[in-house]
Parts: C-alpha cells; structure tokens; sequence
C-alpha cells in the first residue's frame, strides 16, 4: 500500500473528525433520553413516553424547543463572555475527542465508488495520533473548566459564581487525581500514546489495567466523576443549593450547549476509562474477538462505554451530593496521596520485575 | 508554507491579546486575554516540533495557574472592579523594565551568536523526560520543586495568620 | 340550653390559690398577681405589668414550676369588651415538661400605654412571638433587639388584629426590603438570598445569607409572603366554618390541623366526641403524620441530591391520599372532621384502604431507610450539622419530632393522651445528640410507631355514631331534617345562628407531625370566635433556623431547613 498524500491524509482526518463529532452529538442527543428513562424506572415513574414511539423523539422535541426559545441574555450580565462561554465550553469538550482511539483499524470497503487509494485501506478509528496524546487530554481537560467559570461569571448572578468558584475548585483538586490514575497504565504500556496503552493491554481479561491497577482504576472512577461534576459531585450546579449553579441564567441554545458539553464530557471519560483501563476494544476473551470472521472490535469498546455511561445514570439515581468541605478532604486527602502512593507501588514493582 | 501562516497568525493573535492584557480596564478580561496568549504560544511551541512542551504549557499555565488567578479574581474583586488605574509611581520602574526587555529581545535578534547554537533538537516525550531528569537538569529541576513547596507553605502560613 | 360555664363564675377573682403554682407566685411576687383562673382544666393567672418578666423568669426557674418550655405568647384586643379594664392582653403559654402541666399567664395592657417588658432575655423563642403581637396589635416590647413587622409587609399600615382595623382597607405594597440583614460595614462577604423562591425553600420563605466563600457567617430569615391571616378571618367565621381553613395550615397533613382544632372547641364546649370518631380520628391523624414524615424526608433527601428516595417514599403517600379521598372525597382539603366527630361515616372499604396504605408505607419506609440510613453520604451531610441542645429546644419552644431528636420525651399522645390515645401502646422515641440525623432517625421511628397505632385502632374500631347526639352541635341527619319539622328547625338555627360555647378562654393542643398544634381560643358566648391564636409548631422551629446554620455551610443550611419541615401554610398562617 502507498503512502498517502496529505491532501488525502488531510481528507481521512476531517472525514473521521466529521463522524466522531456528529456520532457525540447525536449519542448526547440519545443519552438525555437513556438518561431520564432509566432514572424514571429507578423511580417507578415511566419517564417521557408521549413522543413518538417509547417517547424515542422526545430528544428531537427537546432540540426543536430549545432550538426555538428566546434568546435571553440578562441586563447585568457581561454580554461577550455569557455568549462566549457556551461556546468555549463545547469546544473544549469536543477538542478532547481527537487523540481518542475508538477501536481498531477499519478496512475499507473496495467499493468503486471510493477513489482508489481508499479501496482496501486500514483506517485506525483515530483522528489525531499524538506523540504525547495523554498530556493532549490533560491539557483540554484543565482548559474544560474555562466554559464553566466564564458562564457562571459573566450572568451576574451570585449563585452561578458560587457555582462557577465551585467548579473550578473541584475540577482543579480532581484533575490532579485523574491524571495521577493514568500514570500507572502509561508506566506499563511505556507510552504516552493512548493506543499504545489500548495495544498493552491485548490479550485476555486479565491484563486489563482494571484487574492489574484497580487501585487507578477506582480512583479514575472517583475522579471522573467530579471532573464531569455528576451527582455525588454535582456540587457545581446543585440545583437544591445554587438554583441550578453556573448554568442558572442560561437558555435555548446557550443553555444546550452547555449541556451538551457535559454530556461530551461525560462520553468522553466513558470513553477514556475503556481505554485506559478495560481494554479498549479488545474482548475479555480472545476466542471472543471476533465471530464468524468480524471483528467485534467495534461492539466490545460500545459496550464497555455504554456500562460504564449507565454506571453514571445509576449512581445520580443513588445518592446524595457530598458537601463542598467534604469533596475537597475526599479529593485531597483520600484520593490524591492513594493515588501516589499507588504510582510509587507501581513504579517499584516495575522495577523489580525488570531488574 | 502552510507553518509559516499559521505561525505568523498565532504570533499575531499572542501579540494582540497580550496588548489586551495591558490595556484591559477589567482584571477578569486581562486574565481571558492572557489564556488567550498562553494557548497561543502552546501552539508555536508544537509547531516548532515539541508537542510535549505545548500541553505542558497548557497543563501549566493555562489550565493550573489561571484558574487559579481567575479563582482569585472572581473571588476579591467582582465588586472592586471599576477600581482604576494603579498608583503612578510604578510608571518610570514599568517603563525601565520593559526598556531592558526591549534591549534583551533586540540583542538576540540582531546579534543571533549572543546565544549559542542549539543542537538538532529532539521534541519527543522521551527526549524531553532524559533531558530533564538527566544529570544537566535534573537538580535544577528538584531544586525548583522544592522552592515551589517552600512557597506554598510560605503563603499558607501568611494566610493562615490573617485569620 | 347553655353549655355549663361554672367554672368561669366561681372561681374569677378569687384570692384563693387553686394550686400550688398560684402560692409560689404569691408568695415570690409579692401583690404582683392579680387574678387566678381555672377553666376546663387550663390553670390562667393574670399578673401586673410591672411583674411580667419577673413572673417568667420565676416560673422558669423555680424548681416547683420548671415551665422551661416556651409555647406561645400573643395578644388579645378587648375593644368592646365590658368585662376587662384595659383594652390588650398579652398571653403566655408555658409547659413544664417534668411536672407535665401547661400553665397560661396574662397580663392587661392599656390602650394608651401598650408596651411591656420583652421576654426575649428570658425565652429565646419569644422573640418572634413578641414582633408578631407588634405587627398584628401594635403592642411595644421594650427591651426587644429587633422589634419589625414580621408577617405583614414593610410598608403596610396600621395593625391588622386590631378590633378597629378597617379590614377593607388596601394597601399598594412599597418596595420590598432588599436587606434583611445587618452586614458590617467592613464585610467583605457576599449577600444572597436563599429564597423566597428558590429550589430548597418549599413554600415562600427567605433566608438571607452573609456568606464568606462557602461559609454562612450571618443569616437573616424573612418571612410573611403566605401570610392571610387566618386568625383575622376566624373571627369572621363561625366554629365549624374556620374547619377548611385548618386545612392550609399544615398542607402536608391537613386532617391533624382539624383535628386539632374540633377537639380545641369540644374542649370549650365540654363535649365529646364518640369512640369511633375518635377511633377513625387516630387512624386519620396517624397515617397524615406518616404522610407528613414522608414529605419531610423525601424533601429533605432531594436537597441532598438524591431523587429516588423522594419518589419511593412518594408511593406510600398516594396510598393514604386514597384513604383520606374515600372518607370525605378531597385529598388535600380534606375538612372532614366536625365539631363533636366527623362529617361522615368512613367507607365500607374502610379498613381494606388503611390496610393497603399501611404495607405500602411499611415497604417504602424500609425501602428508604436501605437506601439513606446507612449511606456514608448521606450520614456525613445529616451528622453533627444543625445541632440544638435540649435546653435551647426548649427555650425555642421546639416541640415535636425535632424536640425529641434533641432528647426531650414531650409527646402530647403520651403526656395528656386525647382522641383515646391511651389505649394504644406505642414509643416515643427521642435522639441523643440533637442534629439533623438524629430528627430523620426520630422521623422513620415514629412513622413506625404511628402504623402500629393504627392497626390498633383498626383491630378495635368501635361502632357506633360518628358524631355527638347533641343539637347544639351536630346537625341532625338530612333523612330527618326532610321529614321533620323539628329536625328542619335545628338544622336552620344551628347553621344560621352557628354553635354558642360559653364565654372563656381555652388552650386546646394536638401532637401535630410537626410538633404541638395549639389553639388558643377566645370565646364571648357568640357564634364567632372573639379571637383564635395558633400555635404553629414550625414558627418556632424555623425561629431557631439562623441559629443552627451559623458557621455551617449553604450545603448544611440546606440539609437543615429540610428537616425541620417548615411549612409556609403553617409558618404564616
């Protein structure tokens, strides 16, 4: 197979970009649907069900109204950053998805429609292959918490800014943690490239990093949660306390925004959690991989996601909101030094094995 | 071709926004402008080949140390905001220190062999990490790391006494 | 022919001490006692002016008396009235919690010269009672730390309980008070309101906050916006006419709030209702403290953060709403009770629904108690947070659930039992330390206890009428009232000319969910009330509200207010 140029490089790139962006949109779309049905059947209730068949367009009937509501920015508000904040917030998220590996390579099909230097060509479902992919995701996540500060400080209402102090608190102090629970799968793959990580752990349930470093995996669990700030952590938006935190003065398209950025976000951890730890698109079984000569591939990283997504759903329809003190003792204090001391075991462990 | 527009496009965009944090009225839109200026530089530092010291740039600085200034600034002075200019005295001190930045970059850029030739550089992970943590930088680097401890402790002891 | 008042006629201004109360006053208060009462029961002394605080204090402290207890204080306007010398009365009522005796002590105010003395110094509770006699009477309390309107708004003019107010009369409401709080010059805190709309206030009240970060340095509760004043109104009305107002008392349990009031006028009356309305009163009033449990928690829980507990303690309520629907046909405004027993008779499927209702409650109080009593979250947000010591729940004149989750066994059922409570066996149980945890815990054992009163009362439900067989009370059945002339006759009078208790004075108190309901009501012989006082069992809970959530935090502040149960209907009356 040629090299390819980078005209066409550049094609494959946007065209993959192009999916994985509209796939997100459309799967928030549907997990605001999942979402409030399942919480409706934790809570013998029915959730929506009038909108077309089982309520399935109930998420279009969402859009069309948000779509369609007034365009409402407050009086005392700081009018460029209310309307910019919305936008830094989606973008942040969806600058993450790039440096994801989605499953392995796809070949493509040898249709003769497609120009001939696509026929038959592996496609690794990967925008972007970074040298450095872990520290990418690290950076846009610390950047995540721009969208939110800029919303809750520009409405001019006192709640959102406690909302908006509130999250950059809490993203700060769990970031720390959720970039601490990767550095053990990095030291085991030898690499900072995510699919290098995904490839180390082929081969059998049990080397996936969440039987081999299940201390970082539940810590990246923990910290996750904060960093999309979903119920325990929900503090920043915690609609008993703050009204509805940063997003109080936001709606129609501004307010869906944001709300989509935390739902990109909170695939996006899914995601990352599959990769980082439960084997990416590998089946906990070899013999699984692939039946009747297709690779299941695809199906295994769904999978993974989805349980992981519902574990989200189900947790919000479990328990109560943690107090800011006591989210920051458990952010620095508990999972901070566990975190560390768990990169040190494994450092050490390292070691000795390659000495 | 095309990393000679992008570069002369961020240069500007860094040039622009770091007048914006000079000329800002407001501390908050000061702070905004100059994520803008970090993220911007992050994106030279990749072009000139070194990914790891552009996320590090932004891990860093635009995701650390601004949040933090922001959560300051958020926190003193929302209601201070339309405080004004500073005292005037800092003018001539403000005005010596960017002569001698002036002299400096002007130094560099007109005699270039001030500054010693640099090798080929390697931007990987893996060159980065054996630079730092090898005998060259690695001491500095701790050295750093403690200073930054002994700071942290310092302005947590001074905190703390205000109470 | 008249209901027997004798008790009013021998014993007024008489010098002889009916109990030994009355000798401690004379003997402590020197010529400071002016009169001692007794009617049904209720022990009234009238005290001079001069001697008020002195007569509060004493009668806190004195071992013999130990009225620790504070329970209401209000005022009187007897405009009109030849029987007092001075036109205001202020009342206090008192209770001793070791001794269990309730005690009322009065003291005549001159229309010239309505001030007193503040027993805020003396009662930490008082204070919102003594700005309530303010605005509604115009009565000046010297010595109060922060003497303004309290139910009415800023700028409303006159005091409405006045005799001589214009009830016509309206105002166009100023601006509203943007501070409620005193913020020190030098604060560098934020201000914000928590309310009167806002998600974790349920109803219209408002906490204003002073807060430094995360941290309530001040609070200020502002409160009025549900305010009709029902008091006003029922004196407008005839006894059995006020019933559907008790409903909006309380609306989580509205049948207690009825029941409290039918037994307060039979108390006046010297009646009785029959075993089997008192019977189906218990069962009616045991499942509306169930549901009113429910309410709490569920509310308290979704302030947490956690929705699910909220719908699944939910499901119980639906049951005993049917319940509640198949006896009188409404769900909320249920006024089914009547002065002398009930308006009806209960379904056939009586029992069947109880039934149903109990295992759905016991079910979902399981249910909750799995999902929050052991959940480390949920315990760590409850413990130590909002915690009021018995002492100081007394002083506030805390009753109920949060009096016992702060370790004072006072419950009304068990103390001076009514409605028959006597018969059923059941525990009060109480909290140690006095926190939100210990009033949730209080809360789930005593919607126990309260389904285990009313199987009882379902095992042994007596037969027989649901109304009293007296014409002066009880409208006769509308079989008779259509064939009788004398049946038709009372019907016209009793509803024209109204029930005509004798003149007095009463104190009539419920054990309501919230903690004891009282009334306080004041009769002139006529069909209306002269005055009825509330005693709302939250005023005095959510009075002590700044207090518990002082150097806490917005997210504790939020834990505690749900669970005190402060219900606006209640709270503003």
């Amino acid at each position: 197979m040629t090299a390819l140029t980078w005209p066409q490089e550049l094609a494959i790139r946007s065209a993959l970009a192009l999916t994985v962006v509209a796939f997100l949109l459309g799967l928030f779309s549907v997990m605001t649907y999942i979402e409030r049905r399942l919480l409706a059947f934790m809570q013998f209730r029915l959730g929506p069900n009038r909108t077309g068949p089982l309520g399935l367009f109930q998420p279009v009937a969402d859009g069309i109204k948000l779509f369609f509501k007034e365009e409402f920015v407050p009086q005392a508000a700081n009018r460029w950053a209310f309307i910019a904040a919305p936008a830094v917030a989606i973008t942040t998220a969806l600058m993450a998805v790039a440096v994801i590996p989605y499953g392995g390579a796809v070949t493509m099909p040898r249709f003769d429609l497609l120009p001939e230097w696509l026929r038959g060509r592996p496609i690794p479902l990967q925008i972007a292959h970074l040298d450095v992919g872990v520290l990418y995701l690290f950076a846009v996540s610390t950047l995540g918490v721009y969208g939110i500060v800029l919303a809750g400080w520009s409405a001019n209402n006192k709640w959102s800014l406690i909302g908006a102090l509130r999250s950059s608190a809490q993203m700060f102090s769990y970031e720390l943690a959720l970039g601490l629970s990767w550095v053990g799968p990095i030291l085991l793959a030898e690499s900072l490239r995510i699919e290098d990580i995904v490839a180390c752990q082929a081969g059998g349930i049990h080397r996936w990093n969440a039987i081999i470093q299940l201390p970082a995996f539940m810590i990246y669990l923990f910290a996750a949660t904060a960093e999309v700030g979903r119920l325990p952590f929900d503090l920043p938006e915690a609609e008993a306390e703050l009204v509805a935190g940063f997003h109080t003065e936001y709606a129609s398209m501004k307010f869906a925004l944001l709300q989509m950025a935390e739902y990109v976000n909170m695939i996006t951890v899914s995601v990352l959690a599959t990769d980082f730890f439960l084997g990416g698109w590998h089946a906990p079984l070899v013999s699984l991989q692939s039946a009747a000569g297709v690779n299941l591939g695809l199906l295994w990283f769904g999978g993974k996601t989805g349980a992981l997504l519902f574990l989200f759903i189900w947790l919000r329809g479990t328990l109560p909101r943690l107090r800011y003190d006591q989210l920051m003792r458990f952010g620095w204090k508990v999972l901070v030094p566990a975190a560390v001391m768990h990169i040190l075991g494994t450092a050490a462990v390292i070691l000795w094995l390659t000495r | 071709m095309a990393e000679t527009i992008l570069f002369y496009a961020l240069a500007i965009t860094a040039f622009s926004a770091a007048f914006a944090v000079v000329l800002q009225k407001s501390a908050l839109g000061s702070a905004f402008a100059l994520i803008v200026v970090l993220c911007s530089l992050s994106a030279i530092y990749g072009l000139l080949g070194s990914p790891i010291l552009a996320t590090l740039q932004i891990v860093i600085y635009a995701g650390a140390v601004m949040v933090l200034f922001l959560f300051v600034i958020m926190l003193l002075d929302v209601r201070r905001e339309k405080g004004g200019g500073g005292p005037r005295s800092f003018v001539p001190l403000a005005l010596l220190f960017a002569g001698l930045l002036v002299l400096q970059v002007g130094a560099v850029l007109v005699g270039s062999e001030l500054v010693p030739q640099s090798a080929p550089f390697d931007g990987s992970a893996k060159a980065f990490a054996r630079r730092l943590f090898s005998q060259d930088y690695v001491y500095v680097f701790e050295a750093t790391s403690v200073l930054i401890v002994a700071a942290l402790a310092g302005a947590l002891a001074l905190a703390r006494r205000r109470r | 022919m008249p209901f027997p008042d004798s008790a009013l006629s021998d014993s007024q201004r008489s010098d002889r001490p009916p109990s030994s109360i009355a000798g401690i006053m004379h003997a402590n208060l020197p010529g400071g006692v002016v009169m001692i009462r007794e009617f049904r029961g209720d022990l009234s002394i009238t005290v001079k002016r001069e001697t008020w605080a002195a007569a509060a204090v004493l009668l806190r402290d004195h071992l013999d008396c130990d009225f620790k207890l504070f329970l209401d204080l209000c005022a009187v306007d007897r405009q009109g009235r030849v029987d007092r010398s001075e036109r205001f009365e202020i009342v206090l009522h008192l209770y001793s919690v070791s001794t269990k005796r309730h005690i009322r002590v009065t003291t005549p105010l001159p229309e010239s010269d309505p001030r007193l003395d503040t027993l805020t110094k003396v009662f930490k509770g008082a204070n919102w009672f003594e700005r309530e006699a303010y605005d509604l009477f115009g009565i000046v309390f010297r010595g109060h730390p922060n003497l303004k309107r309290i139910l009415t708004h800023e700028s409303f003019v006159g005091h409405p309980m006045r005799k001589d107010y214009p009830t016509a009369r309206r105002h166009a409401p100023g601006k509203c008070a943007e501070r409620v709080l005193d913020v020190p010059q030098d604060s560098q805190g934020m201000v914000v309101n928590l309310g009167p709309s806002h998600p974790s206030m349920h109803g219209t009240f408002r906490v204003q906050l002073l807060l430094d970060g995360e941290t309530i340095v001040d609070a200020a509760p502002d409160l009025g916006y549900m305010h009709r004043n029902f008091e006003k109104m029922a004196e407008a009305r005839t006894y059995w006419q006020i019933i559907p107002y008790t409903d909006r008392l309380n609306y989580c349990s509205p049948f207690m709030n009825g029941h409290g009031w039918a037994l307060a006028v039979e108390k006046l009356l010297g009646i009785k209702a029959p075993p089997r309305a008192e019977a189906v009163r218990v069962v009616l009033s045991e499942l509306s403290r169930v549901m009113d449990h429910i309410v709490c928690i569920g509310a308290n829980v979704v302030d947490l953060g956690a929705i699910t507990p909220f719908f699944v303690t939910f499901r119980a309520r639906e049951a005993i709403y049917d319940v509640l629907e198949a006896c009188c046909g409404a769900r909320l405004t249920v006024s089914y009770v009547r002065i002398g027993g009930l308006a009806q008779d209960v379904p056939e499927d009586f029992d069947a629904l109880c039934r149903k209702a109990i295992s759905a409650a016991r079910e979902v109080i399981d249910q909750a108690d799995r999902l929050l009593t052991r959940n480390v979250i949920f315990v760590r947000r409850m413990r130590e947070v909002g915690v009021l010591s018995a002492d100081d729940a007394l002083s506030y004149g805390w009753t109920g659930p949060c009096l016992r989750g702060s370790g004072v066994a006072y419950d009304v059922r068990k103390n001076h039992p009514y409605s028959g409570y006597e018969q059923y066996d059941f525990d009060v149980p109480t909290g140690a330390v006095g926190d939100s945890f210990d009033r949730y815990l209080v809360r789930m054992e005593e919607m126990r206890q309260s389904l285990r009163i009313v199987e009882q009362a379902l095992a042994s439900l007596p037969g027989g009428p649901v109304i009293v067989d007296d014409k002066r009370v009880a409208l006769p059945p509308k079989s008779a009232v259509f064939e009788n002339i004398e049946a038709l006759m009372n019907h016209f009078k009793l509803v024209f000319e109204g029930i005509l208790p004798p003149a007095g004075e009463i104190y009539g108190y419920t054990e309501a969910a919230n903690g004891e309901l009282g009334y306080f009501v004041v009769s002139d012989g006529r069909k209306c009330p002269w005055r009825v006082k509330v005693r709302p069992p939250c005023f005095n809970l959510y009075q002590a509200y700044p207090r518990l959530i002082k150097g806490g935090m917005i997210a504790d502040a939020i834990a505690i207010i749900g669970g005190l149960n402060v219900i606006a209907g209640e709270l503003d009356r």
